[in-house]
C-alpha cells in the first residue's frame, strides 16, 4: 500500500519592530525578566492598546510580496483562554478578516519547480514565557515577550513530503528576511512552525484526520517531527486505529511526537472583535509605497541573472537564496565594466559557491558580515581574467584576505605570486624537470600519458605553483614531441 | 432552548469561575429571566442589517514604532501577590 | 458658606483669595469624613495626598496661573487609576490595589491645578444601577438613607448630593453616570464616546464605556468637562476633535431650539410622578423658547435585551486579566494553576459579576455567537440609525432619565431583570455612542428628585448644556439641598 502525507504549515513569523504591537514597550531580546513589560503588556486594570504602524507595514511587504491579497479593511479579534503567559486573558488577532489572504511562494524541490498557495497571513500579539526550572512545583512568568508583533503565515495543505515541507520553511524563511520583516533567528524563536500533518492512500482525495505539532524552531526538527508523526500515523491506521484530531508536541531530545490535547478538550476562544481597536484601514497610497519600496524580489533577480548574465540555474538558486548573498553578488558585480561582466558574474558566482559559501560556513557568518569584502572579491577576480594569478594562486590571496589583509596587490608583491607567463622563464624550469625525470620522459614517449602530468607537476612544483599549467604542458608536450 | 444547568458549568468553567451545585441551581432562575429579556430581540428582522461593533464608524489610528517606556519593574510588580527573580510566580504550569 | 457652592463660585473665591484650597480641601475632608459612616459614598479618603495637592494649588493661586479648577477639590469614582491611591474599582479583587499610573482624566485635572479628594463608592466594577453590589458596602441617597443613590457612580452622585465633594466624576456604560444623577438630584453628563479617553478606566464594556462630570449644575459640567474631553494618544478610540469653549457655549439662547420627544420613553411603565415632572419641565422648555416636535425610536424598547447581550460580552473579556497572576486578590488556598484562577475568580468577584460574565461567556460561545452577540449588534445599528432620523427633525431628545424615582435599598436585589430595566430610557445613547446628560426638574409627592434626560446629536455637547443652563437660570431645582444635610 502507497501513502501519502498530506502537510499545511502555519508560521509565526516576529515582525522586527523596535516597539511592541500594541505598546511602546521594547521587543529587544535578553533583557531581564519582565524589564520589558509595561502596563500594558502586564495588562494592568484600565490599560488600551494602540496598534504599531510598523507592524501594519511589514505584513503589507509580506502580503505584496507573495502577491496576495490585501484587505484593506481587517479586523482585530480578541481570542479568549486562560494562560499565565497571557496577561489579558486573550490575545488579540484577527479571525474573520485578516490583513493578507491568499499569495503563494515557490521553490524547487530536486530541481522541479513547486508553488504552495497561502491561505491567509494575520497580525497577532506574541504571548510570555513560563519557565519551570528554577521553582519548586512552580513557574515563573516573564511577560518580556509579551506584545512582541507576529505575522501568523499559514499555507494550504499542499505539502507532500517532509523534504517540501523543509523547503517551504526555509523558502518562506529566506524571504521573510529577504524583505526585511524578520530577523529570522530560530533559537530565539522569531520564526516558529506549526504543522498540519495527516496522511492518506496515494490516490485518495479525501483528506485524513489531521494532527498538529506545535512550535518547531528548527527546520532538522520540523523534518524529523513530520516524519515521525506520518510514520505513527501509518501504522496507526494499518493497526486498524482511528486518528484524533490533536495538537502534539515534538520532543526533539526523543524524537518523537506526544499529545498535547485533543479536539475535544480544545478551547472554545470565544473570538468576538476588539472593542479597544477600530478596524484597521490600509488606503491606496500605502499600498503603492509599500510596493515601491520593496527590493526585487528572488524570483525576478534569479530570471534576470540566468538571461542577463547566462548564468546557470543552480548558481543562481544559490545567489538568491538570501538576501545578503544577492546584495553581496551585485555588489562584486558592479566593480566590472559592460565588456566583462559575463566572466566576472560566472566567476563571482563560483567563489560565492566554493570558496566563501564554504568559510562563511564554517564561521557561521553571512555575506554582509563576509571579511572577504565585494571590492577586494572583485580585484581577485579582476587579476584572475588578466592571469596575473592563477587559480590556485587566487586562492591563497583568498586566504590571506580573509586571515585580515584588505589589498589584492600588496599580497600579490609581497608573496612575490605573480603568475609566470615569461615562456623562456618557464623552458627553463621544463629543462630543468626533464633532465632531472629521464623515467618519465621515456614513460611517455613509449605511450604513457600519465607521465605528462607527473611532468607538469613537477614543473609546478618549482615554481611554486605560479606557473600556467596549461602553459607549462603546452610547451612540455613541444619539447618531448 | 432554553438554559441549563450544564449551560451554567460550562459558562463557569470556561471563565474560571469555582461554581457548586447549589450555586448553579440558584444563578439559573435569575439567568433564565434575563435570557427572557435578552430573546425579546427575535422578534425584530434584523436580516439585512450590518451588526455595529463600535460606537464610531471610523477606522483605528495607529502609532509610530517607537519605544516610549522605560523599565519600571519594581513600581508595576509592587501589587504583585507572588515574586521572585523578577518572575510572577504561579502554580507550576503543565502544557 | 462654602460647602453649599458651586466650582464656578468657589474657583472666583479661591482666585479672590477668599479662603484657600487648603482650607476648602479640609473642609470638604472634614465634612465627608463625618458623612461617610451614614452615606458611605467614599471607599478611599486619603487626607495627605489631597492635602499635599492643595497645597500646591495655592501655590499656583498666589503666584502662578490658576485655570478654573486650580485649587477645586474633586472627588473620583474608583473606577479611574490614579497613581499612589488605591484603585478598587468597589472589588475585592483590587481591594489592596494601588495603581502605579494615572488615567488620562486624573493627569488632566492634575494639570488643571484640581486636588483629588478621594476615591469614590460605585458598583462593583460599574455593574449595577444601585450601588449595592460593591464590595466596600451600599451608598444610602443622602436624600433617603433607606433608599439608593442609583449605580454604578452612586458614590460620586451622593457625595455631590449630600455635599460632601464640590464635583466629581463618573463613568457611564447605560446610564451610569446620569441614572444616579437622577436618583440623587444632580446633574450628570456622559459624553460622545471617545471624547474623553479611556486610558485608566478600569472596562467594563469598552464600546460603551464612556466617562464624564456629574455636579450641582450644568455650569459647572461645562468646568469639568473642559478639563475632561481632548485627544489622548494611549486611546484608539480616543478623537481629534477642535476644542471647544463649553463654558462660554452655556449661555447661548435655546430659542427655536428643537426638542424631540419620543413616544417610546413616555410609556404607562413611567411613575405618574415622573411623567407631570417631565411635562412641567417641557413646558418651562416651552416658556424659554423651544419648540416640541414628536419623533419616533422605535427600535429603543429592545435597548435593553441588545445591552445585556453586548455589555456581558465585553465584560466577560475585558475581566480575564484579574486571574490572580501580577497583581489583585489571590485565593489563599488552592491545588493547581486551574483551581487557582477558578477560586481566586470565584472570591474575588461578587455575585453581580459573575452572572454577568457567566452571561458573556455564554453568548460568545461557540453556536450562540450570532444568534446573541452578532443579533444585538444588528439592533445595536438599528437603534444607532433610529437616533440618526430622529436627529433631522430635532436638536435635542429629552425624556425621564429613569421610570421611576430611588427605589428602597434591597428592593430589586432578587430580580436582575427589574434591576436592568431601570436603566431603560438611558442605555440606548450608550449603544449610539451619543451625549446625554441628566438635571433635576422636580421631586415626586415622597420628595425624591426627578431627572430629565437631554440626548444630544454627536458632539453636541454645548448645545445639550446651553439647554441645562438656560433651564437652570429659570428654575431652582438643581439647588435644593437634602433634609439630611440641611439640619
Amino acid at each position: 500500500m502507497e501513502w501519502e502525507t498530506v502537510i499545511g504549515i502555519e508560521t509565526h513569523v516576529q515582525l522586527s519592530t523596535q516597539s511592541k504591537i500594541f505598546s511602546g514597550a521594547s521587543t529587544g531580546f535578553g533583557a531581564a525578566p519582565n524589564a520589558h513589560a509595561c502596563e500594558v503588556d502586564l495588562a494592568l486594570p484600565g490599560v488600551l492598546p494602540v496598534l504599531n504602524k510598523e507592524a501594519v507595514d511589514k505584513a503589507l511587504r509580506f502580503g505584496i510580496a507573495t502577491q496576495a491579497t490585501i484587505n484593506q479593511r481587517s479586523i482585530f479579534a480578541r481570542k479568549n483562554y486562560f494562560y499565565p503567559d497571557l496577561p489579558k486573558g486573550y490575545q488579540i488577532s484577527q479571525l474573520e478578516i485578516p490583513i493578507v489572504e491568499g499569495g503563494s511562494l515557490t521553490f524547487r524541490v530536486d530541481g522541479i519547480e513547486k508553488t504552495i498557495n497561502l491561505t491567509r497571513a494575520h497580525l497577532e500579539e506574541d504571548a510570555g514565557k513560563s519557565l519551570h526550572e528554577d521553582f519548586l512545583n512552580m513557574s515563573g512568568i516573564d511577560l518580556n515577550r509579551a506584545g512582541t508583533p507576529l505575522l501568523e503565515i499559514v499555507s494550504e495543505p499542499e505539502m507532500r513530503s517532509s523534504t517540501e515541507a523543509v523547503e517551504y520553511a526555509k523558502t518562506l524563511h529566506a524571504l521573510v528576511r529577504w524583505i526585511g520583516i524578520c530577523d529570522g533567528n530560530m533559537q530565539e524563536g522569531n520564526f516558529r512552525c506549526d504543522a498540519n500533518v495527516s496522511v492518506r492512500r496515494k490516490g485518495d482525495n479525501a483528506l485524513g484526520t489531521r494532527r498538529e505539532i506545535k512550535n518547531l524552531n528548527s527546520f532538522r526538527f520540523l523534518q524529523q517531527a513530520i516524519e515521525y508523526e506520518a510514520r505513527w500515523q501509518i501504522e496507526q491506521i494499518e493497526d486498524g486505529l482511528p486518528i484524533v484530531q490533536a495538537t502534539i508536541l515534538f520532543d526533539s531530545d526523543s524524537g518523537e511526537t506526544r499529545l498535547m490535547r485533543t479536539k475535544e478538550d480544545a478551547h472554545d476562544y470565544r473570538y468576538f472583535p476588539d472593542p479597544d481597536l477600530l478596524p484597521l484601514v490600509i488606503d491606496d497610497d500605502w499600498l503603492v509605497t509599500v510596493r515601491s519600496s520593496l527590493p526585487e524580489l528572488p524570483k525576478s533577480k534569479a530570471k534576470r541573472y540566468q538571461s542577463e548574465l547566462e548564468l546557470n540555474g543552480p548558481d543562481v538558486a544559490s545567489l538568491v537564496s538570501t538576501l545578503e548573498a544577492a546584495t553581496y553578488f551585485e555588489s562584486t558585480l558592479a566593480e566590472f565594466d559592460k565588456k566583462t561582466t559575463t566572466a566576472a558574474a560566472k566567476l563571482i558566482a563560483n567563489w560565492m559557491n566554493g570558496e566563501i559559501a564554504a568559510s562563511l560556513n564554517r564561521t557561521q557568518k553571512d555575506f554582509s558580515e563576509c571579511p572577504v569584502s565585494p571590492l577586494m572579491l572583485s580585484k581577485l577576480i579582476t587579476r584572475t581574467l588578466d592571469h596575473t594569478l592563477s587559480t590556485k594562486l587566487a586562492r591563497l590571496v583568498f586566504e590571506e584576505l580573509w586571515a585580515g589583509a584588505v589589498s589584492v596587490d600588496a599580497i600579490i608583491k609581497e608573496q612575490g605570486f605573480t603568475q609566470i607567463s615569461d615562456s623562456v622563464e618557464i623552458e627553463s624550469y621544463v629543462d630543468q624537470v626533464i633532465a632531472q625525470n629521464p623515467q618519465q620522459v621515456e614513460d611517455f614517449r613509449a605511450g604513457k600519458n600519465k607521465a605528462l602530468n607527473s611532468l607538469v607537476g613537477q614543473v609546478m612544483k618549482l615554481t611554486k605553483g605560479k606557473a600556467d599549467p596549461t602553459q607549462v604542458n603546452e610547451i612540455l608536450k613541444a619539447k618531448l614531441a | 432552548m432554553s438554559l441549563s444547568k450544564q449551560d451554567v458549568k460550562n459558562a463557569a468553567a470556561l471563565a474560571r469561575i469555582e461554581i457548586t451545585d447549589q450555586e448553579v441551581e440558584n444563578a439559573l432562575g435569575p439567568l433564565k429571566n434575563v435570557f427572557t429579556l435578552i430573546k425579546e430581540m427575535e422578534k425584530l428582522n434584523t436580516e439585512e442589517v450590518e451588526p455595529m461593533a463600535h460606537a464610531q464608524d471610523i477606522s483605528t489610528r495607529l502609532r509610530n514604532d517607537i519605544v516610549t517606556e522605560r523599565d519600571q519593574r519594581e513600581a508595576l510588580q509592587a501589587n504583585s501577590p507572588a515574586i521572585e527573580k523578577g518572575l510572577f510566580l504561579v502554580p507550576k504550569v503543565i502544557d | 458658606m462654602m460647602l453649599d457652592k458651586t466650582v464656578k463660585e468657589l474657583g472666583d473665591a479661591l482666585r479672590l483669595k477668599d479662603f484657600s484650597s487648603v482650607e476648602l480641601t479640609q473642609a470638604f475632608l472634614d465634612r465627608s469624613k463625618s458623612l461617610n459612616c451614614e452615606i458611605n459614598a467614599f471607599i478611599t479618603i486619603d487626607e495627605e495626598q489631597s492635602l499635599a495637592q492643595a497645597r500646591a494649588a495655592d501655590e499656583t493661586l498666589s503666584k502662578g496661573k490658576p485655570t478654573a479648577l486650580t485649587g477645586i477639590p474633586i472627588a473620583h469614582k474608583d473606577i479611574w487609576c490614579a497613581k499612589n491611591w488605591i484603585t478598587t474599582c468597589g472589588s475585592r479583587m483590587l481591594e489592596n490595589f494601588r495603581s502605579p499610573y494615572d488615567a488620562h482624566i486624573i493627569k488632566r485635572f492634575n494639570e488643571y491645578g484640581a486636588v483629588i479628594q478621594g476615591k469614590t463608592n460605585m458598583d462593583e466594577f460599574a455593574m449595577g444601577s444601585s450601588n449595592e453590589t460593591s464590595w466596600f458596602g451600599a451608598v444610602k441617597n443622602p436624600w433617603d438613607l433607606n433608599r439608593v443613590p442609583g449605580g454604578s457612580s452612586g458614590g460620586s452622585a451622593a457625595a455631590v448630593a449630600a455635599g460632601m465633594t464640590p464635583a466629581s466624576t463618573g463613568t457611564d456604560t447605560g446610564g451610569s453616570i446620569r441614572q444616579p444623577a437622577a436618583l440623587c438630584g444632580i446633574s450628570g453628563l456622559k459624553p460622545t464616546y471617545g471624547l474623553v479617553s479611556r486610558y485608566g478606566m478600569i472596562a467594563f464594556a469598552s464600546s460603551l464605556d464612556q466617562g464624564g462630570p456629574m455636579a450641582k449644575s450644568a455650569e459647572d459640567l461645562a468646568i469639568l468637562l473642559e478639563a475632561m474631553v481632548g485627544f489622548d494618544v494611549k486611546d484608539s478610540t480616543s478623537l481629534q476633535n477642535k476644542p471647544v469653549d463649553y463654558a462660554s457655549a452655556i449661555n447661548e439662547s435655546i430659542s427655536g431650539l428643537k426638542i424631540g420627544i419620543p413616544k417610546e420613553y413616555f410609556s404607562d411603565h413611567i411613575a405618574p410622578d415622573i411623567q407631570k415632572g417631565i411635562e412641567q419641565a417641557l413646558q418651562e422648555y416651552q416658556r424659554l423658547g423651544a419648540i416640541l416636535v414628536d419623533v419616533d425610536l422605535p427600535t429603543s424598547p429592545l435597548s435593553v435585551a441588545a445591552y445585556y447581550v453586548i455589555a456581558p460580552a465585553e465584560a466577560s473579556s475585558n475581566l480575564s486579566r484579574f486571574d490572580g497572576v501580577r497583581y489583585g486578590y489571590r485565593a489563599p488556598e488552592y491545588d493547581n494553576l486551574n483551581d487557582m484562577y477558578a477560586k481566586t475568580r470565584a472570591q474575588g468577584f461578587g455575585a453581580e459579576v459573575k452572572r454577568r460574565i457567566l452571561i458573556g461567556t455564554y453568548v460568545l460561545s461557540h453556536g450562540y455567537y450570532d444568534a446573541y452577540y452578532i443579533k444585538a449588534q444588528k439592533v445595536r445599528r438599528l437603534i444607532s440609525q433610529d437616533f440618526m432620523r430622529a436627529f433631522q427633525a430635532c436638536d435635542l431628545i429629552m425624556s425621564p432619565t429613569t421610570p421611576s424615582t430611588a427605589f428602597k435599598l434591597g428592593e430589586k436585589a432578587s430580580d436582575p431583570v427589574q434591576m436592568y430595566l431601570s436603566d431603560t430610557f438611558t442605555i440606548a445613547a450608550n449603544l449610539a455612542g451619543l451625549p446625554a446628560m441628566s438635571i433635576p426638574c422636580g421631586f415626586d409627592q415622597m420628595n425624591l428628585p426627578i431627572g430629565l434626560q437631554l440626548i444630544g446629536n454627536y458632539f453636541d455637547e454645548a448645545k445639550m448644556l446651553a439647554a441645562a443652563h438656560q433651564y437652570q437660570r429659570a428654575t431652582d431645582w438643581h439647588l435644593k439641598k437634602p433634609p439630611s444635610t440641611t439640619v
